[in-house]
């Protein structure tokens, strides 16, 4: 990190730790996730789906159905309120697939800061849906058109616009990426998700899951599901990447079958690179996944074998989206479809006994554009 | 010692090494040295420049096209220490491509070029420790950069573990020309004699004659990066002799510190 933003940084941390101790901070952030967001989320059991695949029984973990449309929105608010702990009063942010973005520009209408995101041109064209919904929430879109036009580029504008206005600007970033406390914080954001799917399957079916299965560009929903599982040793986790159009690198996004160690943007993870260190271009059907580096912790996790990555490619999780919207009447995010894709390959070969849980981070009606170009329905 | 400054102030220079080419980039600098140049940064292309403005993105972009490495940048150093032995030489990157190569691969190619010391714009004093011990034992200088934000604290702790002088950030935001040089330089560098007897060099955002002489009124030395890079972007073909020209307008502007 650029030593400009590292008393920002710490002053973060600060008020962060602060802001976990607090019980009225604590009570806010709850009450606004029951009743502006819409948690707690369903966690669905998808009959149809289950019968189809032949083998574990399959629930759903509803966060598309979430204000906003994707699990993005619990970082937001819990950002947004430490923003006003911090008495700033401008924010920015990065969006790949556009649902940080439009959630950060809701959270920022709801508690009246400005509020400006940066996003590459070619998530512009093809998240258009979204780019118009920030705009309508009024925050400013301003596109990115270097590199590959897509979420690194966007992090690193985002990074130059928080270097120079550091003062009076809070950078709300949308994944658990870049340096600390970000990663930390930001999976800790996200963490009701694991802690409501525990009861809930617990409740429903009285044992833990024999698996979970979430899309991993970043990481933020899936360490958010994974985190309250890791000590039940017995639950396998499993982070899904873009596999792409091919293994070549440029070609795809899946870090850990293709990249090394090395540091981007503040964060030592898994880095798709060259021979000398520079960053390559990915690709993704899925703007939201479409990223060189991962989370640090799940690198870790991966280190440690507690969780399993695997890639699903463009063409997997367009035919597990038609899946899942014809089985379940569900039409998720081409993100989560990642995750999908894995169900498809794994329910069939595990017990009828056991349950398996997917994250179906966001819905799907951003990507109606790429779903309609490439699916040739009608 | 090469990161001694001989003149006030002293004239530290950076190149984005490879744009347009890894040899007119010899010729650039061979032109400033003979200019008046008392140290070079040899600025190694990255793909995601996070602290750099538009001028120095479009040379890393530039100079990534045609694959410029750092291995490269190493050997072009080492060309251009043979012809400049009293100027001092710094390697200026991201952290990524170094530790791509390796920290300790890193400082042995480094000294055996006869570069003199390192700047890692991305790595922060607290992260450093790996590359402090490789540094040291390698006898090269590590330069570290304070901000106007960087607290107290900070600062002793960058100046305590730089070697050469400290690299003092002229203003919050990243490289790029300003008309104006920002209020926070001279309070940074005001600051930052508190805590170190090092030299002071102030960087960022300064390209003129003008502000080069007023920088020159507080900071020991006065670094001038995409001013040089911009002017090697608009005078294709006579890259080096357009830099040797600029270098010298602002080397007549500082006076020589008696030995």
């Amino acid at each position: 990190m650029p030593e400009t933003l590292m008393a920002a940084l710490e002053e973060l941390e600060r008020a962060y730790e602060r802001a976990k101790r607090d019980k009225k901070f604590q009570a806010r952030l709850e009450e606004l996730l029951r009743t502006y967001a819409g948690r707690p989320t369903p966690l669905f059991f998808a009959r149809r789906l289950t019968q189809k695949l032949g083998g574990a029984k399959i629930y759903l973990k509803r966060e598309d159905l979430l204000h906003t449309g994707a699990h993005k929105i619990n970082n937001c608010l819990g950002q947004g309120l430490l923003v006003e702990r911090m008495g700033k009063h401008r924010v920015i942010a990065e969006t790949g697939a556009g649902q940080h973005g439009v959630a950060t520009a809701t959270v920022c209408a709801l508690l009246g800061f400005e509020c400006v995101v940066y996003m590459g041109t070619e998530d512009m064209r093809r998240q258009e849906l979204n780019v118009f919904r920030m705009r309508l929430l009024g925050a400013e879109v301003r596109g990115v058109s270097s590199g590959s036009c897509t979420l690194k580029d966007a992090i690193n504008e985002a990074m130059r616009d928080w270097v120079t206005n550091v003062r009076t600007t809070h950078y709300l970033l949308g994944s658990v990426l870049g340096a600390h406390p970000y990663p930390t914080m930001v999976r800790d954001f996200h963490r009701v998700i694991g802690r409501e799917a525990r009861a809930q399957i617990l409740k429903a079916e009285g044992k833990l899951p024999a698996a979970i299965i979430a899309c991993v560009g970043g990481g933020s929903n899936s360490i958010g599901i994974f985190y309250d599982f890791l000590n039940d040793k017995k639950v396998q986790l499993i982070g899904v990447e873009a596999g792409g159009r091919s293994e070549k690198l440029g070609d795809h996004a899946a870090r850990f079958r293709g990249g090394s160690p090395g540091v981007l943007q503040g964060t030592y993870s898994y880095v798709l690179q060259d021979s000398g260190g520079q960053i390559a271009l990915t690709h993704s059907v899925s703007a939201g996944l479409d990223y060189p580096s991962i989370g640090p912790e799940h690198a870790a996790l991966r280190d440690s074998g507690r969780a399993e990555y695997v890639p699903a490619s463009d063409a997997e999780a367009l035919a597990a989206t038609t899946l899942l919207a014809r089985t379940e009447g569900i039409i998720s995010a081409l993100e989560s479809a990642h995750a999908v894709a894995e169900l498809v390959k794994r329910a069939p070969k595990m017990k009828k006994s056991e349950i398996v849980i997917v994250n179906v981070s966001g819905r799907g009606d951003k990507d109606i554009g790429i779903m309609r170009e490439n699916l040739q329905i009608d | 010692m090469p990161l001694t400054f001989h003149k006030k102030p002293a004239l530290v220079m950076y190149v984005t090494c490879g744009d347009p080419d890894l040899a007119t980039t010899r010729e650039i600098v061979l032109a400033a040295i003979e200019a008046g140049a008392d140290v070079v940064e040899l600025g190694v292309p990255f793909s995601d420049p996070v602290a750099d403005g538009p001028v120095i993105q479009r040379a890393s972009e530039r100079a990534l096209k045609h694959g410029t490495t750092l291995g490269q940048v190493l050997t072009l150093a080492a060309e251009i220490r043979e012809h400049a032995q009293s100027t001092g030489l710094i390697v200026f990157s991201y952290l990524n491509p170094i530790l791509r190569m390796g920290m300790e691969k890193f400082c042995k190619v480094a000294r055996a070029a006869g570069v003199d010391g390192a700047l890692i714009t991305d790595l922060p004093v607290e992260e450093a420790g790996e590359y402090l011990r490789a540094m040291r034992a390698h006898d090269l200088a590590p330069v570290f950069l304070a901000a106007p934000t960087s607290p107290e604290e900070r600062l002793k702790r960058i100046a305590e573990a730089s070697r050469g002088f400290v690299y003092a950030v002229s203003r919050t935001g990243v490289t790029g020309a300003r008309p104006e040089l920002a209020e926070d330089a001279r309070k940074l560098v005001k600051r930052l004699r508190r805590a170190t007897k090092l030299p002071v060099a102030l960087g960022f955002g300064i390209s003129t004659a003008e502000q080069f002489a007023e920088v020159g009124e507080f900071a020991d030395a006065v670094v001038v990066g995409s001013a040089i890079v911009e002017t090697v972007e608009r005078n294709r073909g006579r890259e080096a002799a357009a830099v040797g020209e600029f270098v010298r307008k602002l080397s007549a502007i500082s006076r020589q510190l008696s030995a």
